[in-house]
């Protein structure tokens, strides 16, 4: 089978088609959309496909390789899953865009040059703003618009990137790409928006927690790891990034311990995550990269499952604030349980998936002699243990009852939540399918005996270290708050330095205005003293007056004529 | 109104029992660490003990920093940025 067809069009096409079609046949309709397009993905030849000549350039919409399809493969499961866990959404445009958002992704996956990865970038940063818009909220309205216009910026510095790019290099390949080449600086501020990286990392948690109940999960699934994807293309070994992903694991943590929203909770341990994968594709060895991608693959997974399970709490409860929750084990058991997977997934637990793919990262980090970031995502990883794995579950599920009785999660989440988990258990006790599927070969071994007593022991005496605190009140409790993050910068200071600077500005103005109107108040006045009524330029002369100039002009002319 | 079925965790002493577990569960952990021979990449990870103490350090320093410093700094009230 020739691959000429862009694979993202069966989502985005299918998306446009879902208004036309009601009921249970929708229901099918959707479902059907992300199989058939992983059914043509598993048939395509690697290769470079659909190739369009455009400007004198060469486009590439379906760029066939192992990276690629690794992230095509995750992206098509976790839009399927999505679409089970949102079955109940009556909303039509929530699962319009919801589809095409993942299309769009799907298409920048495959995108084998700049130019048209530009455009399915913006079409994600469009698409998915409705998810957040559809929660009818003011704050989501400010949240959404604040996420697009930063969504846009990345865009930019991508289009850009790719435009000095293409001056210096006469080329729009999306390869290898680098700091030191033409407009590759660019490009990397672009990927680090979508990457969450410091200080451009707040849109993430900004957003994510003002979406929808369904649109939070899917949105946990796409765009950052379409802009790792990005990453793990264009700079594998920029040793900037192993910094920069180490503070990425560290920095979050801290905030997470203390943040009260936990969907908010959970955007900030997706951003210590994401640190994983940046630090792995920084150190850039076989198996660093292999990590980086495996680690996104698990993280789709288990991040949906908990964005799923908090999403649930939130649709049952009304609330998603620890300080608010509490006992809910009692009526939603199901939920629970699979939350407490996603909770043992993302903390890379013996027999769940991070166990097999973070630890990669771990080992790469040793092998390449990198032992102070070895430290740090170390630490990073005791303590995602502590905010995603324990505090989750326990403020939502366990801690004191709060007293909220409540439904179990409707059936088709609970399916949904089941099926994720059922994948982040299924890699984490057979990991060969994955490992087979990654861009370079795997002769890593996850399960040594050395291994899993190392994470034992750091998972134990971390949960201990929590139940010690939480025995000896020490611990912080959930407060209502807002924690400032840098988002600050732009949602505070900007607009108080706005406001002041307008003041001035207004004040620079109103006096000139007076300045302005004493000149021209002075010029009326003495237009007024010769041309007004009184004015000496401004008489009416009599008719008499006119008549002797007519005679005195006459004469002239008479006088003129003899001469 | 009907009496609310009672839970197994509604009981303190059922909580404490699974706290003298879960240390219960560290120290065989420890003991493990005895018996095996660990080849570490960086020689100090194989100190005895070396993950149990890194993490359990690691969470205290973890929760005493966002409580004592990140919220004495940042903390504000809920709806600051409505207002």
């Amino acid at each position: 089978m020739s691959g000429e067809f862009p694979v993202a069009l069966i989502l985005i096409l299918g998306g446009a088609l879902v208004p036309l079609v009601r009921g249970r046949l929708r229901a099918g309709f959707m479902l059907i959309l992300p199989v058939a397009a992983f059914a043509y993905l598993l048939m395509l030849p690697h290769g470079a496909h659909g190739q369009v000549h455009f400007l004198g350039q060469t486009l590439v919409l379906m760029r066939v390789d192992r990276l690629s399809l690794l992230f095509g493969y995750v992206f098509l499961i976790a839009a399927f899953l999505n679409v089970i866990y949102a079955l109940h959404v009556e909303d039509t445009g929530q699962h319009v865009s919801g589809l095409v958002y993942a299309g769009s992704a799907l298409g920048a996956v495959f995108a084998g040059d700049l130019l048209t990865l530009f455009v399915y970038w913006e079409l994600t940063a469009v698409s998915s703003v409705m998810l957040i818009w559809a929660r009818g909220t003011e704050r989501a309205r400010r949240a959404g618009m604040r996420y697009v216009l930063i969504q846009l910026l990345s865009g930019m510095f991508l289009l850009a990137g790719a435009l000095l790019h293409w001056q210096g290099s006469n080329s729009l390949e999306f390869g290898r790409i680098g700091l030191s080449s033409p407009g590759g600086a660019l490009i990397l501020v672009g990927f680090g928006i979508k990457c969450a990286f410091p200080l451009l990392h707040n849109w993430l948690q900004d957003a994510y927690p003002e979406a929808t109940v369904t649109g939070t999960v899917m949105l946990s699934a796409f765009t950052t790891k379409l802009g790792i994807y990005a990453l793990a293309r264009g700079f594998p070994g920029t040793e900037m990034l192993i910094w920069v992903g180490a503070l990425m694991t560290a920095f979050p943590i801290f905030y997470a311990v203390i943040e009260n929203d936990l969907r908010r909770v959970l955007a900030y341990s997706m951003n210590n995550q994401l640190g994983f994968m940046v630090a792995g594709i920084g150190i850039g060895s076989e198996l660093a990269v292999n990590g980086a991608v495996a680690h996104a693959f698990a993280d789709i997974l288990f991040k949906a499952l908990l964005f799923m399970s908090m999403g649930a709490v939130l649709l049952r409860a009304g609330t998603i604030k620890g300080s608010e929750l509490g006992g809910l084990y009692k009526s939603m058991p199901w939920t629970t349980g699979f939350c407490i997977v996603g909770a043992a997934s993302i903390s890379a637990f013996p027999l769940f998936s991070a166990f097999v793919t973070k630890s990669m990262v771990m080992a790469a980090a040793a092998a390449e002699g990198h032992v102070v970031i070895w430290l740090v995502l170390l630490f990073a990883s005791a303590g995602v243990f502590h905010h995603a794995g324990i505090k989750i579950p326990y403020f939502a599920f366990f801690a004191h009852d709060s007293g909220i009785r409540c439904r179990e999660a409707p059936f088709n989440m609970l399916i949904a939540m089941g099926l994720t988990a059922l994948l982040c258990v299924g890699i984490g006790v057979f990991p060969t399918p994955l490992y087979s599927i990654l861009p370079y070969p795997v002769s890593y071994v996850p399960y040594t005996a050395a291994h899993v007593l190392d994470q034992l022991q750091l998972l134990v005496f971390s949960a201990l270290a929590f139940a010690v605190l939480i025995r000896t009140g020490i611990y912080p409790p959930e407060l209502k708050s807002t924690n400032l993050d840098s988002d600050w910068v732009y949602r505070r200071l900007g607009p108080t330095l706005a406001g002041a600077l307008t003041g001035v500005v207004s004040g620079l103005l109103a006096s000139l205005d007076r300045a302005g109107s004493a000149v021209v108040s002075r010029l009326v006045r003495m237009l007024h003293r010769h041309h007004g009524p009184e004015g000496v330029l401004a008489r009416t002369w009599p008719t008499g007056s006119m008549a002797l100039w007519m005679m005195v002009l006459l004469l002239a002319y008479l006088l003129l004529y003899y001469i | 109104m009907a009496e609310e079925k009672k839970y197994w965790l509604d009981r303190s002493d059922n909580v404490t029992k699974l706290y003298r577990g879960l240390w219960g569960i560290g120290f065989s952990l420890l003991i493990f660490d005895l018996v095996l021979h660990k080849h570490e990449e960086l020689e100090f990870a194989a100190w005895f003990g070396f993950y149990a103490w890194f993490g359990f350090v690691a969470c205290v320093v973890l929760v005493l920093a966002a409580k004592e410093v990140l919220r004495r700094l940042f903390k504000r009230e809920e709806d600051y940025y409505e207002r």
